[in-house]
């Protein structure tokens, strides 16, 4: 069966599961807006979703049936009970053609014409006696064998070790095939062929059929939590609600029994350290009921689970102090670091903010363990808070552990696997070729991203492979690798392809590498290593404790808003030009730092021009009293955008720094942005915007950036179905892709302080809808230039209309994936050109 | 795999014949630098040449590698090593002796195999107190043959080696 109609049943039957449940509520009180909303939510999904798999007559009975509930929703039409047994009919209609449709994968001959009439009756006249007698008999005579049984069907319980031992079975098979696949290519033989590709489909069924059956909801684990709470309430005397969010959330069972304690720790931390009493909440002018919310939902190849709290949020110069107190960090720094950076120290080994110790925590044994366990299976966790509104704590998991998604990397002549889940970036290096360059600092290699620094460790040399002085080729890729706080620069000398890998132990005897998790067979019969993401981390923090001190003292920045953020530390590249004063740009505009014979340069019309990279580049100085030198090599700081390149002519470059920039402004010298104190030193800041049109008339006309950056794309749709799809495709176009299920979430990720470059959302969504979201996102001033794509899975004129008034740059048909991906490009483009203008 | 009786019956040291097989211990032999030496059978799960292997950055010096055995992920384990005897510049053909302990699948690395030999496992002499310490640890005994000495391996002992080496 296609991919996507699986997908779809699959999710269209757990939807049916839980409004069948829903309904006898429906039935009771039909104006219950909770359970309007979940019958609403399975009609609108369905709609949306067969639109894109050709599927006529669902859509057509889901679009009528959806148009009535979103009156009924809106709360403008009272639900009589004739609606009820309309809106009855209509899903067990689904469900017929549904069932029909995972027996035949094909939609039953016949027409709906009857059910669409009477809800569109519905619609336009609203209440009408005697529809409930007609309608009966057409309910009752659709055939109901084989729609119970697509969702309740009978189960059977088997022991874990069964499972296991399956899964085993199940990747030694999968082995074998990759080998046997390998033998048959190099033979050539089509006999072989044909039984083989028949094995190879065999064994991708039952692979996947044993992972699935090794999935467990997270609601299993969950279910302790609410008389966990309530206990903990009582203890603390506080009260407390539970919400939870996505308990139907798969994972594997191994992945789960990871988690259910340190899930169960941060429910524990929530309730004691995030909550405050009922007198502290009335005060804020909350409500006196606290409450934790446990969401879980797939995001790509991982699970991300979150715990929230409404209360009162980190306490940041708490733990600045605590910090400094326990001599983790100076005061200076104290005051330096961002409040993102500082809200890491609460992951570390006995820190602990409580004012007192209490039974439930505060003795700061909770959040180092609940980071250390998390990961240890290869999973991140991050916090955020905002003082007074409460604190999120984001855990994404691994989807499992028995199969990892890896980057088969070569190093030395040897190949190695790394798993996908830590690798944030691949970047090419190359000296000379105009591809990022990995440089020297002292005697420690960095590479710059964007205005960071990120120490580089070549592989080969962490693995021995290499003497440690030896010549270290700097022509390859660097494998950024984010674990926890730690990020650096893994150099490798080739990048190969990606595999899914079945992880097989290392030896006992091989245990204690820190380095590597385990091995695994290739399809050619090879076996390789994986790599251990978190063993790197300590292997190279031992590494640059001894090599490169200066880079591993300084606090890592939030990872994702590097790039416009203006507390925190920037790097500037400091140098000598004109005047004793020293002078500086931002290290991130810089491209190259070049040193060039002074015979090169050339004048043409009182312009200084140099032969560079294939390129006429022009030369300016950095200050209007300087001159050439007379002989020997010139410094220069050079600047690129696209094919456009200028030299600026500098004495000399002194340093890169890291610093906390207060640049005060000065007034009539538009070359300078102003002065700051860089290293205790007094530093004119360089406007590079003024220095390029001397060089390119129309170069403002363009953005200056740094190359390759990446764009962040917010994708807001409520089907995790078109999610699922979208994200991949979007991060396959180099996109960087967050993802939230609702106008809410989607807010709530715009708040953060991370930039997302344009938001795609869907205009079709339930409680509020993707107008709603761009309403509101329109209201804020700051969100004025964010550009949004809408996608829609029909379009009317009036929506047109109304988009085109609040400023929405694209329309896309849901369904359109290249339409989607060339608007994305046209509409960051565009921006990126519109900005510096 | 055939187990062979440890038997009471008291018969000649040196009789490989059929008859008396069930009373004799199996050994699969083989020859490492110029001395033979033989592990019991019943230790031995397979011998198999090995094509290729993967070299493990910063494991102890004496696993050399890791190696795919029908699908089977075998550690290579160098007996000359483990013996303090100096690695070959270039092995051209590598022959390893599978052993399995505690569920794990090792490949002890020799330089050639022997032959099969039953041997009644009391009368072989005790080691020799002199022997290098190396060479006594992983000894069981010594069989007296024909042309030469024949040292039984302890296997246990040829895989116990600390793992805490890190680097070469």
């Amino acid at each position: 069966m296609d991919e996507l109609l699986r997908e779809f049943l699959t999710e269209t039957n757990e939807h049916l599961d839980v409004v069948d449940v829903e309904l006898v509520r429906f039935e009771r009180d039909p104006n219950d807006i909770d359970v309007l909303r979940n019958v609403f939510r399975l009609v609108h999904t369905i709609k949306g979703t067969c639109g894109f798999l050709g599927l006529p007559r669902l859509e057509a009975i889901a679009h009528a049936a959806e148009s009535l509930l979103g009156r009924f929703r809106e709360g403008k039409v009272e639900v009589q009970p004739e609606d009820v047994a309309l809106i009855l009919a209509s899903i067990d209609r689904i469900k017929h053609i549904v069932a029909e449709l995972d027996r035949t994968e094909a939609e039953p001959p016949g027409t709906d014409r009857d059910i669409i009439d009477q809800l569109e009756g519905s619609l336009t006249r609203p209440q009408e006696a005697a529809r409930v007698a007609r309608l009966a008999p057409t309910a009752e005579a659709l055939p109901n064998e084989g729609e119970r049984g697509g969702t309740r069907q009978p189960t059977i319980r088997v022991t874990v070790d069964v499972l296991e031992h399956l899964m085993t079975m199940v990747s030694e098979l999968v082995l074998t095939r990759n080998q046997l696949l390998d033998l048959a290519r190099r033979q050539d033989d089509p006999a072989l062929m044909v039984p083989l590709q028949r094995l190879s489909h065999v064994t991708v069924e039952l692979q996947e059929g044993v992972m699935k059956a090794r999935m467990q909801p997270i609601g299993t684990v969950w279910q302790k939590m609410p008389r966990i709470l309530r206990d903990l309430a009582v203890d603390l005397g506080k009260s407390i609600d539970l919400k939870l969010r996505g308990p139907e959330t798969e994972l594997d069972r191994q992945v789960l029994e990871f988690v259910k304690d340190p899930l169960t720790q941060l429910v524990r931390n929530a309730a004691d350290h995030g909550i405050e009493v009922p007198a502290e909440r009335l005060k804020a002018g909350k409500p006196e009921r606290g409450t934790i919310t446990l969401s879980a939902f797939h995001d790509g190849g991982s699970i991300t689970v979150e715990v929230s709290d409404d209360g009162r949020g980190l306490d940041y110069q708490r733990i600045r102090r605590i910090a400094v107190g326990r001599g983790l960090i100076s005061e200076v720094e104290a005051e330096r670091l961002s409040d993102a950076a500082v809200s890491r120290f609460i992951f570390h080994p006995g820190f602990s903010t409580a004012q007192a110790v209490t039974s439930v925590s505060g003795r700061g044994v909770g959040m180092d363990i609940v980071k250390t366990n998390i990961d240890l299976i290869g999973g991140s966790v991050e916090v955020r808070s905002e003082a007074g509104r409460g604190t999120t704590f984001v855990v994404k998991l691994p989807l499992t552990l028995a199969i990892v998604a890896t980057l088969i990397v070569g190093v030395a002549g040897q190949r190695f696997a790394i798993p996908q889940m830590s690798i944030m970036e691949l970047v090419r290096v190359r000296p000379g070729q105009g591809d990022a360059v990995v440089e020297k600092l002292n005697d420690a290699l960095v590479f710059r991203q964007r205005n960071e620094l990120i120490p580089v460790i070549p592989f080969a040399t962490l693995l021995g492979l290499t003497p440690q002085d030896g010549a270290i080729t700097q022509d390859g890729f660097i494998v950024v690798i984010q674990i926890g706080r730690q990020r650096f620069g893994l150099l490798v000398d080739t990048v190969l392809h990606t595999e899914e890998i079945v992880v097989k132990p290392l030896n006992k005897r091989l245990r204690n590498l820190r380095c590597f998790s385990g091995s695994t067979i290739l399809g050619d019969g090879s076996i390789i290593l994986i790599v251990e993401p978190g063993g790197l981390v300590r292997m190279f923090e031992d590494y640059a404790e001894s090599a490169v001190p200066t880079v591993e003292a300084r606090p890592e920045p939030e990872p994702q808003w590097v790039e416009d953020d203006s507390e925190g530390p920037v790097s500037l590249l400091v140098f000598r030009a004109g005047t004793d004063m020293a002078k500086a740009v931002p290290l991130s505009l810089v491209t190259r730092l070049e040193e060039i014979d002074v015979a090169r340069i050339e004048q043409a019309g009182g312009r200084l021009l140099l032969q560079y990279r294939g390129h006429l580049m022009p030369l300016v100085f950095a200050d209007p009293a300087m001159s050439l030198q007379k002989e020997g090599r010139q410094a220069m700081v050079v600047f690129s955008d696209g094919d456009r390149w200028m030299g600026l002519i500098v004495d000399e470059i002194l340093d890169i720094v890291e610093d906390e920039l207060t640049v005060e402004l000065v007034a009539d010298r538009p070359e300078l942005v102003g002065s700051a104190i860089v290293r205790g030193r007094a530093t004119e800041i360089l406007n590079v915007a003024h220095f390029l049109p001397l060089g390119h008339g129309d170069w403002l006309q363009r953005e200056v950036a740094p190359q390759a950056v990446t764009r962040t794309v917010l994708l807001v749709d409520d089907s995790e179905f078109f999610r699922s799809m979208l994200a991949p495709l979007l991060r396959a176009s180099g996109y960087r892709v967050l993802v939230a299920d609702g106008v809410e979430a989607a807010l709530a990720t715009l708040a953060l302080p991370r930039l997302v470059d344009v938001v795609v959302t869907d205009l079709e969504m339930p409680v509020r809808n993707g107008f709603d979201l761009i309403e509101s996102l329109r209201a804020e001033a700051r969100f004025a230039g964010l550009p949004i794509i809408a996608l829609s899975s029909y379009v009317s004129p009036p929506m047109v209309e109304r988009a085109r008034k609040l400023g929405v740059v694209n329309f896309v048909a849901k369904f359109d994936r290249s339409g989607l991906v060339e608007a994305l490009s046209a509409v960051l483009s565009a921006r990126s050109r519109g900005v510096a203008a | 795999m055939a187990v062979a009786k440890h038997s009471p019956d008291r018969t000649t040291a040196r009789a490989p014949t059929a008859e008396h097989e069930d009373k004799h211990v199996q050994y699969v032999t083989a020859w490492v630098a110029d001395q033979l030496f033989g592990i019991p059978i019943a230790d031995v799960r397979d011998v198999f040449i090995i094509q290729s292997m993967t070299p493990v950055p910063l494991a102890p010096p004496q696993i050399l590698g890791l190696v795919n055995l029908r699908g089977r992920v075998v550690t290579a384990i160098s007996l000359r090593w483990q013996l303090g005897l100096p690695e070959p510049a270039d092995r051209q053909r590598m022959i390893a002796i599978g052993i399995e302990s505690d569920g794990e699948s090792y490949g002890v690395i020799v330089d050639r195999i022997g032959e099969v030999l039953n041997l009644m496992p009391d009368t072989a002499a005790p080691t020799p107190f002199h022997l290098d310490s190396r060479w006594a640890g992983m000894s069981a005994g010594v069989h007296s043959l024909d042309d030469c000495l024949l040292v039984i391996l302890n296997v246990s002992s040829v895989l116990a080696f600390s793992n805490d080496i890190t680097a070469r």
